[in-house]
Parts: structure tokens; C-alpha cells; sequence
């Protein structure tokens, strides 16, 4: 295992929503300040540092994690998917995010990226949840805006319009 | 209209001609927020050379700082300045107190702190992690005072008192008195009374504090970036605590924020000490609030100590009320403070008709966080006393609550309805409102479901509230503290200026530009609605900038994003705004068409005539012709390039002679009812469904009423059953994590069923009212009656959370069993830790003894120790770096040792403090021969920790003590040349815990 040295920099990199990054991190830097500060990777936030909010959630080497309680050290050479690599392209939104806007399932917006990263890793292996099971997932997040409802509205029409888009492609 | 608007509520409603306004349209703010590029604060970049900072804070609840060593702090790499609140009164003044009083309120600590968290000194430095790091160098010395946290215990005599300036904590004491209580009092057949606590809590938003600050010596001018909510009174306030005019101090708003619920207002204290230690260190200065601190030291909501009595008839009218009212604000009268307290003063009577009325308004000052706006704002606290009393008076009369409720309701032909202290409510129908709820909302069936769980033994309640919900304030309320002769020297207050600017430009493109500071609302896609109707455009063709810069827009001490304005009185002037342009249009448009002005009509991208829809011209062209060719305008067109309107609604008139004021423009109505259960077993309340009736007059985007009254329930439901910022007795705060300050998440919150209805109100442009706080109104006590209607109690205290129920059903919980656990449980509340225990070290006691007092062994041996120095031979101190939970920091430890008996035993006395906590212990060791060479160890400890260590809860830092001390052994038992871990305990062990724990940071 590479030791490092508290008070140096290091070069980290990854693959950050399928294109290669890379910048250099002191051991003690956390991977939601790297995104952030480092990348410009603006869209995953932090909401408490303490794991409890669940703003800062992405996607590393296909496992859910809190960016904040992960060191910018710890992924060098991974895959990581932020919000910034859900839609389809610039100008379009993808299912779940059309979801979410067409069931205002969002006000302020700060709470949302996580929410939306997890949703999306879950609906890609779970593509008929229930309610109940969306209300377990999405435990881990808070949100002050919305009061949940309509965030797990929009979580089940989009894995319903996933999963019949799927049919249709399978059909075709 | 109602039926359209609740159909359309869940989802867009993007086709047809019918109008904009009322019609649940996609958001123009979600593409940018669901993909990642939204513009929060910390999102924004910075000037180069920008610099970072960081806050000590006070551990204590309340003591005297006796010196402040920042000189390691200063020395190391990077740092560019620390101050303290001697620096930062060098360049700063006072912030304003809002009462009459010889106070003054810091940013900062100067030379006393009085509440954990106070903000002790600002690390400057060129990026947060040195700064954090230099902050943990400075050494604070403090000298402790007695703490008060209760709001009646302040007054106590005897308590300790906050500031010389507010004799017996006694910040403000006013009495009111409307119509002839006493009178109805004396005669009314009936009395009831109700003692009321209503906590401490606050909405959180999950973004947290935001401020960049720069100083331009030259000019001496400040230019700030803060996600700042309004109002823009406390503009007012940080220029004149920065010593400029306010044309210089620029306060700008990034283009989002992560929610505020009020929360934000309380960012201004910062605003002033960031901009003070950006005019220090020469450079702009940022500072990103962390959670920790948020919880700590940011804002709350007042807690309340209330005792309400009514005189009632026999038939459960109310003839008179009588308040006595104790507000506790914290330890800083801060502005807009005590306006909690009054922001209600209109309303206290709420829905019902109760023409007598006494009020007696105490506010107090404790050790505690300082308060300011909270989503509700003074509402939680009034009609949780108001509604408990209503649901008391029925028991008493052996009536229905609901019969209560509907006896009092103000009648449906009374309005515009002038209540007892003041306020004018512009519109409704109660009566109406509460039929349709119960009808809709099936009370019947929620009856007959209580009846059958009872039958079958269970706990099920039904509980109800009527709440007038008021909003668009009267800038003037909050002088209602003043008496009558101290405003006429003051001079008026009133209104509640709205601006809303329209501009066209040279491709005759239309943008919007208002001063409401939303945080998450949706302002910007409502006045897109409300704008393209005026112009016959689609609100994709309005563009709407919601930044406010105080240096170029218009803005007033009204504006910003607080007792739900937006609708009533923002949208209203955007509207008013367009018209105007379209008036003006209209007179181009009649000239160039050959028709009457009358005959103008806008609509579907054109300028037409009415009679003629062929004869027409494109609006953009309409519109740009005060740009291209100024000449052709008609001679009264005037130029149709800008216009920014000002309103303000004549109704807010300054409170009169007799103290009645008109607090708030719009009084919206919400009946609740409410089905619970609680669990025999674990007293957990569960809601079965929860029916919430809505008139907030004309709804402009149904989707955005009903996410607003959602998030209220919501954070509502979260105050009532979970959320409590709590103190122990010495005012160490105990919820300072997101783990121990529990919010509800997705498996707590139901969805509320809405029911709307629509009564428009005659005082605003568009018949709107305000809609966002209502919840947070009457959930609280709309639950709680449920509650005591379930369990047949009649004292109820929020949040009512499974341990509380079970004092209340079964008594309080009988004390531990003596002995046991070798670590007694530390209770919430009781921050003493015992415990004892036995260790088996190599060596014979003489070889043990000498490690244990030998600084180089204690230092290899401690748990993050980074230096022991020895003082005397019975005197060390130490410096310890430790992590518990969430919470790591330096502490200094200083343990001395006494009634030593080499080699057998010896006890020691220590204390420690750091920048995360304090603490202080006293423990006894003893070592004896084991009978083969070793030594047995047998120590005990009591210690007390406090500060910011000790509101991570006890079962973490039980633990993490453990750890400690098996390190420790682990360590000694290496040191002593032992394979086996069997330890000793040290003196330090001791004192790494004392240290590191009590001492330090728990």
C-alpha cells in the first residue's frame, strides 16, 4: 500500500462520468471538496460532512457512497458517476430527472443530486420497486423542501417509463 | 377553478390558451438544479487570491474569557490573520438591539461568552484546512460563570444575569390590553387555563451558511456575497455595524440557495465579521458555514413559555383571552428580534371572534443559541397554546372540539374582519372551509375508526386546529414592543414595499427583475406566468432574474424572502409592473393601428385590435420601438424601456395609540384534522392520515402551493414528534450532529391530504395570500391534541418522542440499579461519566510506577498525544489530538496528582479544554503485585465533559472512551515489554481520556 505524506500533494486520478481526470489532493482532503473544488464538479453537494444528509451521494466503482466521507486519495483509479453525468446530453434531461420535474419533486435543488444518484443506481438493478422500497432507499436523504411525497412519486413513474421503454426496446 | 387547480397540483399543466396564472407549469429553475449546474454559493468561483476562513467557538455555555493566545495560530504557514473580538471591534460597531436597552450585541465574543458556540476568533488563512489547523493552536483561557437555559429560570432571582444592560435577564416587558377583560373575565361562567413549553427547534435548510466579503480600502466600501434571505432592514443594520453608509456596503445574492425557511436571515452576524476580516487581512475573505456549527450557533426558533386563560360561556364561546407570554431569544437580542414575539400580534385570537383580550409580553435572554427568523415565525408557539386551550375548554365543557372550533369561528359575513389587538383579515369563509374539509377530508370515517380501535383496546386519536395564517408583515409590527410615546419619538413605521422591475429590450424580449431572494420557491417560473399573461406571451418568451445587488436594483428594507410575500405582494407588483408597460404599449400599438387604446388587446405573441384581430402588430416589435425610434412614440407614451414599480399596501398602517396593530397584510385559513395511533408498546406515534384545508386565496401555480404546504407539514411533523435543540442545565448544547437533531426522512412523513379552496383576497393584485408557513402553524398542535386525545392526557410537550409519552403514560423511568457496567450509561442531559476498571500490566508495581510518571513514556503511550510536559513532579500537561464521531480537535490537558503512596497508589485531578469542549476529572489508581511479576492495576473515574464534544451523543462517546483506554493499555503493555495486553491503567489514561474526552472534545 502507497503511504502517504500528510503534508504533501498527491496525484489523483479517476474516470469522473466516463472521461479521465486528474489533480493533485493533500491525504486529508475529502472527495466531495476534490469534485468540487479541485474539478469543478459542482453538483455533488455537501450538506453536513457527517454522512447524515446524503447530498453529497455518487456512485464509486458501481457502490453508493458519501463523497464527504470518502477521501480524494481513496479513488484514485475509479469509476465514479456524479449528477453531472445523468443526462443524456446538455440541453436534455434523462426519465428520472424528467420525473422529478414534471412531479416538482424538488425546490431548492441542494438535496436533489444525491437523490437523484441514487435513484439511479437502484432503479438500474430494481426496475419494479414499490413504494415502500423507494421510501427505504431514499431513508438516507434529507430533504426540507418537498416533503418526500412527490420525490417518490416521480421515482416510480420514471422506473415505470424505464421499464416500458426497456420492453419496447426488447420488443423491437 | 378549485377542481382544475387540485387535479393539476400533481403534475404540469402545459397546453391550452387558457391564462398562465393558476396553472402548474414545468419549473424554469429544474433543469439547471436535476443536472448538476446549479448556482449555489460555494458553487460560484472566487477572486484569485481569495482567502479562507474559519470560527473558534465557545465551548462554554457561559464564561469570562480571561486571555486569548493566537500567537502559534499566527505563526503558522499560510495564516494571513486572526482576530479576535478586539480586532474586530477596532473596524466594526455594535449591531443594533431591537428594544430600548444600554446592550450591545457582537458578532463575536469581546470578553465574556454566553453561549456555546459564540464565536470566540476568525482564522484567516489561505485555504480552510490551515485555517482550521491554525484555529486548533489558539489557546483561550476561560473562567466559567453559572448558566441559565430557561426561559422562567432567567427570571428567577438569583440567576446568573447575561447582560448588565437587561437587569434580571429581562430584555423587553409590555402589557396589552384590548376591549374589557377584566370585565368578561369577572363575569363569564367559565375559566381554563393552559401552561405551555414550546421547545426550541428550526427548519435547517441543508445548505448551510454562505458569506464572501471584500474591502475596498480605498473607497472604504464593502462588497459581500451571502446567501442571505431578507429582509433587507438588516442591510440597515450590517452597514451601520461595518461604520459605512449603506451606498457602501454592495450585499449581493448568489442565483440559488439551498432552502432558508427564515433560517437564512440569520446569516448577518457573520456578514459583518467576515467583512471584518476581509478589511483586516486586505483581501477578499470566504466562509462556508460546516453542519456542526449550523446545528450549534446559527439561528433557532424561540421556545416559548406560555400561560393562557380564557373566559368562556357555557356554550364554549370565548369571551376574552388572557396571554402571558415569556420569550426566550437566546443569549443576543438580535434584529429582527423580539419581532417572534410580535409578529403575531394581530392574530391572537386567531380564527375565532373573541373581542377582549390581555396580553403580558416578557422577552428574556438565556444561554443559548441567539434566534431569529423560522419558518412560522411566532405562529407554533401562539397556536399551540390557542388550540391545546380550545381542545381543554371542550373536555372541560364536555363538548366536541370541533363543536368549540365552530362556536368561535369568525362569521363568514364579518370580513374585512378588524380583530381585537388590530389585525384587518381580509377574507374567508370558515364556515364553508371546515365543511368542506370534513366532508371531503371523511371525519365520519376517521370517527368511526377511532371508535373500533378503542374497542379493541388500542391508543387512536383525532385531533383538530383552525390557524389564520398570516403573511406580506407590516414592516411597522415589530414597534409595537415600543410604547406609544417612544414611537411617536421614533417616528412612524409601516407598510411592506414590493419592487418588481420589467424591462424591454432591442429585440423586444421581456425580463423580469424582483427583489425576493427566493431559496427554492420557484419566484422565478411564477412571475414568467404572471408576466406573459399581461403581455399575451408564453412564459418561456420572459426571462426572470432573481439576484438581488443592493448596489444597482430596486429594493427596499422590505424586500426579500420571508413571511411568504412572494404571492400576495411580490408577484402582485410584477403584475402591476407589466401593466403599466402595456399601457403604454397600448397607446403605441392604437397609434400605429389606427384604433382606440381601449381596443388593445395582447395576446398570442401580437398587439391587436380587439374588433379587428387581423389588424395587429408583433409585440417584439411594439416593443422595441422605444429603443430603435424614440420619435415615433406617441407625445404621453413615455419611454417603455423599464419600469420598476414600488407597492405597498395602504391597509399596513404603524400600530395606533391603543396598540392595535395590522401585523400582516393577508390572513390565509387552514383547518386540520388528523387520525394518530400510538403504539402500546413502544409509544410511537403513528399518523393514519392527516387532512389539511387550505384558503390561500387565488393559487398562482397549484404544483408550488401544494410543495409548500407538503415541506411545511413536513417540517412541521418533524417539530412535533422528532426535532428539539436541546440544552442540558449548564447549557452545553446536546444535539449538535444530524444524528443526534433527528429530521424526519422518507419513512416518517405521510403524504398530507390537501384540500383547497379559494377565497381571493381584496387587499393584493392578484388575490393571493401567503401559503408557506401555515403547516408550521398548525401541524405542531394539530398532532399534539391528537395525541392527548389518544393517550387522555391533558399536558402535552413537544416533540413528542416515545420517551417523553412513556413519562407521561407510565411515569418517569425509576433510576439504574447501583453497580454493574463497569462504565456507568452517560444520560442526555447528565454529562458526568463514571466508571471503573482493573488492568494487568507487566513489571512489578515500582517498574509501573516510574513509567507512569516519566513524560516520554506518557507521550509514546497516550492516544494521540503530541507533547507532555512536565511542570513538577506531580504536575503535566499535555497536548492531545483526538476524534470522536464526527468531532476531532487538539485539547490541552492539565493533571495534577495527589495523595501519592508510591508504589500502591495515587489519585489525580485534571481538567482539559480545546476547541471543541471542555472537561474536568478526578480518579485514584492502584497498583499491586499480580503475584508473578506483574502489576494489577484497579482505577476508577468521575468526569464531567461539556462544550461541543458533549452534544455528540453519550452512546458515541462511551464507546470512543473504551477505546481510549484499551489503546492506552495496549500501548503501556508494549512500552513495558509484555506481549500480552493486560495494561495498566495510568495516571493518563486517565488523563488521555480526561484529556481527550472531558477534557476535550467529546
Amino acid at each position: 500500500m502507497t503511504r502517504l505524506k500528510a503534508d504533501s500533494r498527491h496525484s489523483v486520478r479517476f474516470s469522473l462520468n466516463g472521461k479521465s481526470v486528474e489533480g493533485e489532493a493533500e491525504p486529508r482532503m475529502l472527495l466531495s471538496d476534490f469534485l468540487r473544488h479541485q474539478l469543478g464538479a459542482t453538483g455533488t453537494h455537501v450538506g453536513c460532512e457527517h454522512g447524515a444528509c446524503g447530498a453529497c451521494t455518487i456512485v464509486v466503482d458501481g457502490m453508493l457512497t458519501r463523497a464527504c466521507l470518502t477521501l480524494a486519495a481513496q479513488v484514485d483509479g475509479c469509476e465514479i458517476k456524479t449528477v453531472e453525468g445523468l443526462a443524456p446530453s446538455a440541453d436534455r434531461l434523462g426519465v428520472l430527472q424528467q420525473a422529478f420535474r414534471r412531479n416538482h419533486a424538488l425546490q431548492c435543488g441542494f438535496c436533489t443530486a444525491g437523490i437523484l444518484m441514487s435513484l439511479d443506481h437502484y432503479l438500474a438493478s430494481n426496475p419494479a420497486p414499490t413504494e415502500a422500497e423507494i421510501r427505504d432507499l431514499l431513508s438516507g436523504h434529507l430533504c426540507r423542501c418537498t416533503g418526500y411525497t412527490p420525490i417518490i412519486t416521480a421515482a416510480l413513474e420514471a422506473a415505470a417509463k424505464l421499464a416500458s421503454s426497456k420492453q419496447e426496446t426488447s420488443d423491437a | 377553478m378549485v377542481q382544475a387547480a387540485v387535479q393539476s397540483a400533481n403534475s404540469v399543466d402545459q397546453g391550452g390558451e387558457r391564462p398562465w396564472v393558476g396553472r402548474s407549469i414545468e419549473r424554469v429553475e429544474d433543469a439547471a438544479l436535476l443536472s448538476g449546474r446549479g448556482r449555489f454559493i460555494d458553487d460560484l468561483g472566487v477572486a484569485p487570491g481569495t482567502l479562507h476562513a474559519t470560527i473558534l467557538r465557545s465551548p462554554h455555555a457561559h464564561a469570562d474569557i480571561l486571555s486569548i493566545d493566537t500567537e502559534a495560530a499566527k505563526r503558522l504557514p499560510g495564516v494571513a490573520a486572526v482576530l479576535t473580538g478586539e480586532d474586530v471591534k477596532a473596524v466594526t460597531t455594535t449591531l443594533v438591539v431591537g428594544v430600548k436597552a444600554p446592550v450591545e450585541c457582537w458578532p463575536i465574543a469581546m470578553d465574556r461568552v454566553r453561549y456555546v458556540g459564540e464565536p470566540v476568533a476568525v482564522v484567516v488563512a489561505t485555504d480552510r484546512a490551515r485555517a482550521e489547523d491554525a484555529a486548533e493552536l489558539i489557546n483561550v483561557e476561560y473562567r466559567p460563570r453559572g448558566a441559565v437555559v430557561d426561559p422562567l429560570g432567567a427570571l428567577a432571582s438569583g440567576a446568573p444575569v447575561l447582560h448588565d444592560g437587561f437587569p434580571g435577564n429581562l430584555a423587553s416587558e409590555r402589557t396589552f390590553r384590548y376591549g374589557d377583560p377584566e370585565k368578561a373575565f369577572a363575569d363569564a361562567p367559565h375559566r381554563f387555563s393552559i401552561d405551555i413549553r414550546y421547545p426550541r427547534n428550526s427548519c435547517t435548510p441543508i445548505e448551510t451558511y454562505g458569506v464572501v466579503a471584500s474591502h475596498d480600502a480605498g473607497e472604504d466600501a464593502y462588497e459581500v456575497l451571502a446567501n442571505f434571505q431578507g429582509p433587507f432592514s438588516i442591510h440597515t443594520v450590517i452597514a451601520r455595524a461595518l461604520k459605512v453608509p449603506g451606498n457602501r456596503l454592495r450585499l449581493r445574492t448568489p442565483p440559488d440557495s439551498g432552502g432558508s425557511f427564515g433560517v437564512k436571515q440569520g446569516v448577518f452576524p457573520y456578514i459583518v465579521l467576515i467583512a471584518a476580516a476581509a478589511r483586516v487581512a486586505g483581501r477578499p475573505v470566504k466562509w462556508i458555514e460546516d453542519r456542526l456549527e449550523h446545528l450549534a450557533a446559527s439561528v433557532s426558533a424561540t421556545n416559548r413559555a406560555t400561560t393562557l386563560a380564557a373566559a368562556v360561556a357555557a356554550d364554549g364561546k370565548i369571551l376574552a383571552l388572557d396571554w402571558d407570554q415569556v420569550e426566550d431569544c437566546g443569549a443576543h437580542l438580535r434584529a429582527p428580534e423580539p419581532a417572534t414575539l410580535y409578529r403575531m400580534h394581530g392574530n391572537m385570537t386567531g380564527a375565532y371572534d373573541i373581542g377582549h383580550v390581555k396580553i403580558r409580553n416578557r422577552v428574556v435572554v438565556t444561554n443559548k443559541t441567539p434566534t431569529g427568523l423560522n419558518r412560522g415565525f411566532g405562529g407554533p408557539q401562539v397556536y399551540f397554546a390557542l388550540e391545546r386551550l380550545v381542545q381543554r375548554i371542550a373536555i372541560g365543557l364536555g363538548l366536541d372540539p370541533l363543536d368549540v372550533i365552530k362556536r368561535n369561528l369568525i362569521d363568514a359575513g364579518a370580513f374585512p374582519y378588524r380583530t381585537a389587538t388590530g389585525a384587518l383579515l381580509d377574507s374567508g369563509n370558515y364556515q364553508e372551509a371546515v365543511s368542506r374539509a370534513v366532508a371531503q377530508g371523511r371525519l365520519a370515517e376517521l370517527k368511526a375508526k377511532r371508535d373500533e380501535a378503542r374497542a379493541q383496546g388500542r391508543l387512536y386519536g383525532i385531533g383538530f386546529t383552525a390557524v389564520v395564517e398570516p403573511s406580506v408583515s407590516n414592516m411597522g409590527y415589530i414597534t409595537t414592543v415600543l410604547t406609544a410615546a417612544e414611537r411617536r419619538k421614533a417616528g412612524p413605521k409601516n407598510g411592506a414595499q414590493a419592487t418588481a422591475t420589467v424591462g424591454l429590450d432591442p429585440v423586444g424580449s421581456v425580463t423580469v427583475h424582483v427583489a425576493s431572494v427566493p431559496q427554492g420557491q420557484g419566484h422565478r417560473t411564477v412571475l414568467s406566468q404572471v408576466v406573459a399573461d399581461v403581455f399575451g406571451l408564453q412564459p418561456k418568451d420572459i426571462r426572470v432574474n432573481t439576484e438581488i445587488d443592493t448596489a444597482k436594483d430596486a429594493w427596499s428594507i422590505a424586500s426579500g424572502n420571508y413571511a411568504s410575500r412572494f404571492a400576495a405582494a411580490v408577484a402582485g407588483t410584477a403584475k402591476l409592473a407589466a401593466e403599466r408597460v402595456a399601457g403604454r404599449l397600448a397607446r403605441i400599438a392604437a397609434s400605429q393601428l389606427n384604433v382606440e387604446v381601449v381596443d388593445i388587446v395582447f395576446a398570442k405573441g401580437f398587439v391587436a385590435s380587439k374588433h379587428n384581430p387581423e389588424n395587429r402588430i408583433a409585440f417584439s416589435r411594439v416593443a422595441a420601438l422605444s429603443h430603435w425610434s424614440p420619435g415615433s412614440l406617441p407625445d404621453d407614451a413615455g419611454q417603455t424601456i423599464r419600469e420598476t414599480m414600488f407597492w405597498t399596501p395602504p391597509e399596513l398602517t404603524p400600530p395606533d395609540e391603543d396598540d392595535r396593530i395590522n401585523s400582516s397584510l393577508c390572513h390565509g385559513f387552514i383547518f386540520d384534522f388528523c387520525g394518530v395511533e400510538i403504539d402500546r408498546v413502544t409509544l410511537e406515534t403513528r399518523i393514519d392520515r392527516y387532512v389539511t384545508m387550505h384558503d390561500c386565496g387565488t393559487i398562482l401555480h397549484p404544483g408550488m402551493v401544494n410543495g409548500q404546504i407538503r415541506g411545511g407539514f413536513a417540517q412541521a411533523l418533524g417539530a412535533a414528534l422528532y426535532e428539539e435543540y436541546a440544552y442540558a442545565e449548564d447549557g452545553s448544547f446536546l444535539t449538535g450532529t444530524l444524528a443526534d437533531y433527528l429530521l424526519p426522512t422518507t419513512t416518517e412523513v405521510p403524504e398530507p391530504e390537501i384540500i383547497h379552496m379559494e377565497t381571493p383576497s381584496p387587499f393584493t393584485p392578484l388575490g393571493a395570500k401567503g401559503v408557506g408557513e401555515g403547516n408550521c402553524m398548525s401541524t405542531p398542535v394539530c398532532l399534539a391534541n391528537a395525541v392527548a386525545d389518544a393517550l387522555g392526557v391533558a399536558d402535552i410537550t413537544l416533540p413528542l418522542v416515545p420517551a417523553r409519552l412513556a413519562e407521561l403514560v407510565r411515569g418517569a423511568e425509576p433510576p439504574p440499579p447501583a453497580g454493574g457496567a463497569a462504565v456507568a450509561p452517560v444520560r442526555e442531559g447528565d454529562r458526568r461519566l463514571r466508571g471503573e476498571g482493573q488492568a494487568l500490566v507487566k513489571g512489578v508495581p515500582e517498574q509501573v510506577w516510574a513509567m507512569l510518571l516519566d513524560p516520554a513514556t506518557l507521550q509514546s503511550v497516550i492516544p494521540g498525544c503530541q507533547r507532555v510536559d512536565k511542570i513538577t513532579d506531580t504536575h503535566f500537561r499535555a497536548d492531545v489530538t483526538l476524534g470522536i464521531g464526527p468531532v476531532s480537535g487538539r485539547y490541552r490537558a492539565d493533571v495534577e496528582l495527589f495523595d501519592l503512596d508510591p508504589p500502591r497508589a495515587v489519585s489525580l485531578r485534571g481538567g482539559a479544554t480545546g476547541a471543541l469542549g471542555f472537561g474536568n476529572a478526578e480518579g485514584r489508581i492502584t497498583l499491586a503485585p499480580d503475584g508473578k511479576d506483574g502489576t494489577k492495576l484497579t482505577y476508577s473515574y468521575d468526569a464531567a465533559i461539556g462544550g461541543k464534544v458533549a452534544s455528540i451523543g453519550g452512546r458515541l462517546l462511551d464507546g470512543a472512551t473504551r477505546v481510549i483506554i484499551d489503546q492506552f493499555f495496549t500501548a503501556l503493555a508494549r512500552k513495558a515489554g509484555g506481549g500480552a495486553p493486560g495494561g495498566g491503567f495510568s495516571l493518563f489514561a486517565l488523563l488521555a481520556k480526561v484529556a481527550g474526552l472531558f477534557g476535550g472534545r467529546r
